[in-house]
């Protein structure tokens, strides 16, 4: 056995996770250069079943009698499934083999409420299964030693980048948070105690918190004020989002996750307009910033991930509307994925539970196929219940 | 500063929301038995909230007929949201009723419900309120008969025909026995028990319907009979289990979120001989020499709502803007009756990241000085002082309102060394206190919003 394969096998033990990082020989932390994954969360519950269109589907049709997209409208993938026409500017990855659609992904007993279910992606649990850390801060826990390294573009950091001991930033304006962290009160506290030695209690974790944060945003605002990113995105919030990681990336941060969110797909009432917006702004968002990062020699080192709490019931409701459903997609954009285009069956609409589609893949066995071969992780130490990797990166 | 008066501040910390160093000293020549006493007399009458009516929020069907829309109905609920959630900050930061208050506090994370309705919240917790200190069975009935739990966890879907098992498995997962004591069996055969537990739709009161009412034989927990869902209350309240399953969660609130299984095993030999009475369960924690041993103090966390509450009671902050208080709990990721889901929220270092601890260290400077931790007036100048603002100062910013004279006045001629006994549960490094006093030398304003300002101001 040699000294990698020595070192992944002990990190099967879960006491391995005890270490400190610094501890950690680097190989294991750091082994495949810059890579990094860019999460991007549809917040809501995006009505899949009109963003990937089962367009030759009578059953779609009779259930979509007001919201149905019509089959001369959908941009066609294959003989089944189309996109949305507001997905046009996808249209050449797909072509190029740099995105996968995945179908009918889930997982047991879906919950209905936004929340729970967005708390049971973040966190990777099972439907009946609380648990307090996400599956990028269990990422963070054993595999990194910074905070930076997992970056969310917001003011608030999402349950998904929180490990145990070590947490992701939420990083707005990369300048006004390394302002707030210059307070000459603050810095001086955290210099002071950097000195010392600190305890494992309450007291040592807020002042490695502090110092941590202290020096993060430091490096991620001396990092990245050197660039100028100059690409043309969309004038929208969501694109404003985009351009920052692609300058964050383009600075040559460290940083492995970067955790995005696009909001206001919980379309009960007058879907149509709406949906269609939303998904332009998505699509929009996405080419610029795939096409930006093609431009400086990123892409090769990215991977999208994008997916929804869940989708929308198959039928649609008396507002015009689409009501909480369960199963849905996830899109994956990489310049080297395994499977490309759409890599499993379309749903099933003559068999569903109650009005909803079966889920037929658990969204756990593709955070761990990414965990495994893009994050050189450990997905059996970090995702409960020993799931099997969907390969597909 | 006495090893009496550090156990003051240690006591109010945890079994209410701090106290101001006046308080304390004012209290520091009775017994540590008295003071415990006289924080369970000053909670023994219960204030109630009573903001939100029952036909506040008009039956949607009544209220799309009268020609409201949607979006009407969704403000309407929003704003007797906040209109709740105030009613009871305002209250934590009034009331004398610290303990029950603490108490209700434990039971609203214990028994999380996250539902729109604000009425059915409100009615939730002042059943918490009322039976905060009261035998756990009690309390228990009552949540479970309550519209907002029944609502919360579909047991208005759990019939004879189709049993919905949410409420059984949570009532056994997060509210008696924990996880690993029951079996999946268990679990459904309990669901049968409550099948037809209910309530109206118009007065909210509870309603057992009969007809949907499973009267079958059941096995539960190894018994066997045509159990009731009381009777299913009943077992778990036999199982020992239950106590100590509630004694550690107890623990990790008021002791220590380290949890030591043999003190939490004695506790809960005392609760379930003792019929399960809440009171005297916590009256034996706050008596025992345990609770104030050294790696007891300052060991815990604030949650944000300690925090805010703490902060407010100790330096009698008045707030003017309502929208702040929100914001606060919102961006510190605890919000009043909006719990992340049934599990509550998780606590401990979950609390702390980078945006809310540098949120945390800058709240006490936001709110008590417009956000400025360094001062450059000297405003403790006594001519200046007394010049025109009476010591009053209202923050522009954030609309708080408070009176630094009175608190100056409090710490006066406190050593830097007393001044942080004072404020912080943990003592932080010499040598942060030494550049506090270097810095802010003649300055008794600026020392406190610093040590305020410091990571330890978090512990409690």
């Amino acid at each position: 056995m040699d000294r990698r394969n020595f070192i992944r096998s002990s990190a099967l033990t879960s006491s391995y996770l005890l270490i400190p990082n610094f501890l950690k020989p680097l190989e294991y932390l750091d082994i495949k250069g810059n890579k990094n994954l860019v999460i991007i969360q549809l917040s809501g519950g995006n009505d899949w079943l009109n963003t990937i269109i089962p367009f030759t589907n009578d059953i779609y049709f009779k259930n979509r009698n007001k919201l149905g997209i019509k089959a001369d409208k959908v941009i066609n993938l294959n003989k089944e499934l189309g996109f949305n026409p507001a997905l046009a500017p996808l249209k050449e990855f797909y072509d190029a083999g740099h995105m996968s659609i995945v179908n009918n992904v889930g997982y047991p007993n879906p919950d209905r409420s936004h929340f729970r279910s967005m708390d049971i992606w973040q966190s990777a649990s099972g439907s009946s299964e609380y648990l307090s850390t996400g599956w990028i801060g269990r990422y963070l826990d054993s595999n990194c030693k910074n905070a930076h390294q997992a970056i969310e573009v917001d003011n608030n950091l999402s349950l998904a980048l929180k490990g145990e001991k070590l947490k992701g930033m939420a990083v707005k304006d990369a300048q006004q948070l390394f302002k707030q962290t210059q307070l000459p009160y603050f810095k001086n506290i955290a210099e002071i105690e950097k000195k010392e030695t600190l305890n494992e209690d309450n007291q040592g974790y807020l002042y490695k918190t502090l110092i941590e944060t202290v020096s993060s945003a430091e490096y991620i605002y001396e990092t990245s004020k050197t660039k100028t990113n100059s690409f043309d995105y969309p004038n929208t919030d969501f694109g404003k989002q985009l351009k920052n990681v692609a300058t964050f990336i383009e600075s040559g941060l460290t940083t492995k996750v970067y955790y995005v969110s696009l909001t206001g797909f919980d379309t009960h009432v007058a879907q149509m307009n709406k949906h269609q917006k939303l998904l332009e702004i998505y699509a929009e968002g996405i080419a610029a910033f795939i096409k930006n990062l093609k431009g400086i020699n990123k892409f090769d080192d990215s991977l999208l991930f994008t997916f929804s709490e869940f989708g929308r019931r198959v039928e649609e409701n008396a507002s015009g509307g689409t009501d909480h459903g369960t199963a849905g997609n996830v899109f994956l954009f990489g310049a080297n994925l395994k499977k490309k285009g759409i890599v499993n069956e379309g749903p099933d609409l003559a068999d569903l539970t109650d009005g909803d589609l079966k889920y037929h893949l658990d969204f756990r066995n593709i955070y761990a196929n990414i965990l495994n071969n893009w994050l050189s992780a450990d997905a059996n130490i970090l995702i409960n219940n020993s799931v099997v990797p969907y390969e597909i990166v | 500063m006495t090893t009496h008066l550090k156990y003051i501040f240690h006591l109010y910390n945890r079994a209410g929301f701090g106290i101001s160093y006046k308080e304390a000293l004012a209290l520091s020549n009775k017994s540590m038995k008295e003071i415990i006493d006289g924080l369970f007399s000053d909670s023994t009458m219960a204030t109630y909230l009573s903001v939100i009516k029952p036909n506040d929020l008009p039956k949607r069907k009544d209220a799309i007929n009268s020609g409201m829309s949607k979006k009407e109905i969704n403000k309407l609920i929003l704003q007797k949201g906040v209109e709740l959630n105030m009613a009871w900050v305002k209250h934590l930061m009034t009331t004398t009723n610290a303990i029950r208050e603490k108490q209700t506090l434990f039971w609203h994370n214990h028994f999380a419900c996250r539902i729109r309705n604000p009425y059915l919240l409100q009615e939730l917790n002042n059943i918490h309120r009322k039976f905060a200190f009261s035998n756990f069975r009690d309390l228990l009935v009552e949540v479970s008969k309550s519209s907002a739990m029944l609502d919360f966890l579909n047991n208005q879907q759990n019939k004879k025909e189709h049993p919905n098992e949410n409420f059984a498995r949570e009532l056994m997962e997060l509210f008696t026995l924990g996880r690993g004591n029951y079996t999946e069996e268990d679990v459904k055969e309990s669901a049968r028990a409550f099948t037809g537990w209910s309530y109206d739709k118009d007065t909210f009161e509870f309603q057992y319907k009969e007809k949907h009412h499973d009267f079958g034989e059941k096995t539960f927990l190894t018994h066997k009979g045509t159990f009731g869902g009381e009777d299913i209350i009943n077992m778990i309240m036999d199982n020992r289990q239950t106590a100590i399953f509630l004694c550690r969660k107890l623990y990790r609130y008021y002791v220590n979120e380290n949890v030591d299984e043999a003190r939490v095993k004695a506790l809960a030999e005392f609760y379930f001989m003792n019929q399960y009475n809440t009171e005297m369960l916590l009256k034996k924690i706050f008596m025992a020499d345990w609770f104030f041993a050294e790696n007891n103090i300052g060991s815990n966390i604030k949650s944000p709502i300690e925090l805010l509450i703490g902060l407010s009671r100790q330096y009698h902050i008045k707030y003017n803007n309502e929208k702040l208080l929100i914001q606060l709990q919102r961006q510190l990721g605890q919000v009043l009756f909006f719990p992340p889901n049934v599990a509550g929220w998780p606590g401990g270092k979950s609390w702390i990241d980078s945006s809310t601890l540098l949120l945390r260290m800058r709240l006490p400077s936001l709110v008590l000085n417009n956000g400025d931790i360094d001062n450059d007036e000297r405003t403790d100048d006594p001519d200046d002082m007394f010049n025109e603002t009476n010591g009053e100062q209202t923050n522009q910013k954030f609309g708080t309102h408070l009176n630094w004279i009175d608190i100056l006045k409090a710490h006066e001629g406190l050593s830097i060394e007393k001044l942080s006994a004072a404020i912080l549960a943990k003592q932080p490094n010499e040598k942060i206190l030494n550049t506090i006093n270097t810095e802010a030398a003649n300055n008794k304003k600026e020392q406190i919003i610093k040590l305020l300002s410091l990571p330890e101001y978090n512990l409690c």
